[in-house]
């Protein structure tokens, strides 16, 4: 698996799937919103009340539901009605096929995700903390995306999955035991940037923070690349 | 020139058997593959196309399996039967997209040839959401041609497309087979599989029912004992008259009318006018009650 097998023609097709659906203007709200937030509450209140939308909605929130629409937009409706056996019976590696895909689906996450965080947190000052959390959102949107493309190779509900992870392991039960964090993509990004800024928590030691995150980025796209190897159509029967 | 070959080729999902031990060989020239709906025709087509692991045997393409194997797509067209999703793009971007990822030295060339053999020149500037069926199904198989491969398979490609599309479809279909390729397409339509294939597949609940001519498998068909029921102005005196014949292997009075066992169909055809005219009986009605093509194809099996 290297950057080489890189299809061009699939990536392209990837995007236009991306731009030419509807789903397209509710990633573009995402950041719209966020940012439209923060410049609303740093215009209404003194101090620092606005950065905290960061730290509480926009990394924990925004970030991977733009990742898992994103990653979900790339794959998943091909997976769903079959038509990806259009691209899929060509002489092209499949690894190929997902690693393309997942680039395109890191793009958008980065472009709708991760940089409206940094404008955001520009907004609110100090720019070390906020370049601290644009590296961990951008850490975290790189493994995010290779996590969801992997679950929309194999569940016709990857939605649904993806939102489960975020919400329920993520969000819920990351709040109540912190040994969650060990086990949390958004908490390896934290780490990463706490390495940038104090302001950032500090959850687990940072050299796992960097290998896990990269190990669920190689895993996740070469597992979707896997899918894609053995994707099969069901006859009628 | 390529051939297709599956060996006692099985495919079940958790205890449901799609296929059951399938051999045939698919060689040049146009081969259709007929058989109802559910028995197991899509199934062989995943198989065919290498989106389907045998669960027993093998799929080769020229000796080479085609199981996980994306290299044997330089030599197969697949026209699937899915719809194409890519409403987003124009006829023109898919084609050329295809292309593309068949890395051809000339992929603008190779698009424009195809989109004139399909006759689909003029709307290929438009948003596949905007075509009609027979236009989508065109552009479909402008696609699975555009890198002139050798084998061409297609699912169903006359479903939905209107008479004249589908003239147009056939001879375009006839003449890729003259020119030496291995073009097998599905249907569940016998008249379908006739005009268009002299060779024909016929499988019937995941098994391999017959395989040969054209004509030889129609005749298969016609000559079966056919079952017909009759309303006359007297079922008992025509009842005593059919038995006489030859052609009628059985009669049985019902309360309303007459169920006859016909042999041969020309004859029994030719004489049953005469018959009732010649005892004075007014025929009412006279249906196939078995005509359907399952119970065709329920015949091939058994036989």
């Amino acid at each position: 698996m290297n950057a080489g097998m890189m299809n061009a023609t699939i990536a392209k097709l990837a995007l236009q799937a991306l731009l030419g659906r509807r789903r397209f203007y509710l990633l573009l709200a995402f950041p719209v919103l966020l940012i439209g937030l923060v410049v609303l509450i740093t215009a209404l209140t003194d101090g620092d009340a606005a950065y905290g939308v960061l730290p509480n909605l926009g990394f924990p929130l925004v970030l991977p539901l733009v990742a898992i629409l994103a990653a979900s937009s790339v794959l998943g409706p091909e997976v769903d009605d079959g038509s990806i056996v259009y691209l899929l019976s060509k002489p092209v590696n499949r690894y190929g096929v997902a690693i393309s895909k997942w680039v395109v689906a890191l793009a958008a996450t980065l472009v709708a995700g991760a940089l409206p965080i940094l404008v955001a947190a520009l907004i609110t000052g100090d720019s070390t903390r906020a370049v601290a959390l644009f590296v961990a959102a951008a850490v975290a949107g790189t493994a995010y995306s290779a996590l969801f493309l992997a679950i929309s190779a194999v569940t016709r509900h990857a939605v649904i999955a993806s939102l489960m992870f975020v919400l329920i392991w993520e969000g819920l039960l990351g709040n109540l035991f912190s040994g969650i964090a060990w086990l949390s993509i958004g908490q390896w990004g934290l780490r990463i940037g706490h390495a940038i800024s104090d302001e950032l928590p500090d959850p687990a030691s940072l050299p796992y923070a960097v290998v896990a995150s990269l190990v669920v980025t190689v895993v996740g796209v070469w597992f979707a690349g896997d899918r894609l190897r053995s994707f099969s159509l069901r006859g009628e029967a | 020139m390529s051939t297709l070959v599956l060996d006692s080729a099985s495919r079940w999902f958790g205890n449901v058997v799609a296929v059951n031990d399938v051999s045939l060989t698919i060689g040049p020239g146009v081969t259709g593959l007929l058989g109802p709906n559910g028995a197991g025709k899509t199934t062989l087509m995943a198989m065919m196309s290498g989106f389907l692991a045998p669960s027993a045997g093998h799929v080769t393409l020229d000796g080479q399996p085609v199981w996980r194997n994306t290299a044997t797509y330089r030599r197969i067209g697949l026209v699937p039967e899915r719809e194409l999703s890519f409403g987003y793009l124009t006829g023109r971007q898919f084609v050329r997209a295809n292309a593309d990822l068949h890395r051809l030295p000339d992929a603008a060339a190779a698009t424009e040839r195809i989109l004139e053999v399909v006759d689909m020149v003029e709307p290929a500037g438009r948003r596949l959401d905007t075509y009609s069926k027979g236009m989508r199904q065109r552009v479909k198989i402008a696609a699975a041609l555009v890198h002139d491969p050798a084998v061409l398979l297609l699912d169903e490609p006359f479903n939905g497309v209107d008479p004249r599309q589908r003239m147009h479809l056939m001879d375009l279909l006839r003449q890729l087979g003259d020119q030496g390729r291995t073009v097998l397409f599905s249907s569940h339509i016998l008249e379908e599989v006739e005009r268009l294939a002299r060779h024909i597949e016929v499988v019937v609940s995941g098994r391999h029912a017959a395989s040969g001519d054209f004509g030889a498998i129609r005749r298969l068909m016609t000559d079966r004992p056919v079952q017909y029921a009759i309303r006359s102005s007297d079922d008992r005196a025509l009842a005593a008259a059919l038995m006489a014949q030859e052609s009628v292997r059985a009669v049985s009075l019902r309360t309303d009318s007459l169920d006859v066992q016909v042999g041969d169909l020309g004859s029994f055809a030719a004489s049953l006018p005469g018959l009732a005219r010649q005892h004075d009986v007014t025929l009412f009605e006279l249906s196939p009650s078995d005509e359907s093509l399952e119970s065709v194809f329920a015949y091939l099996v058994a036989r």
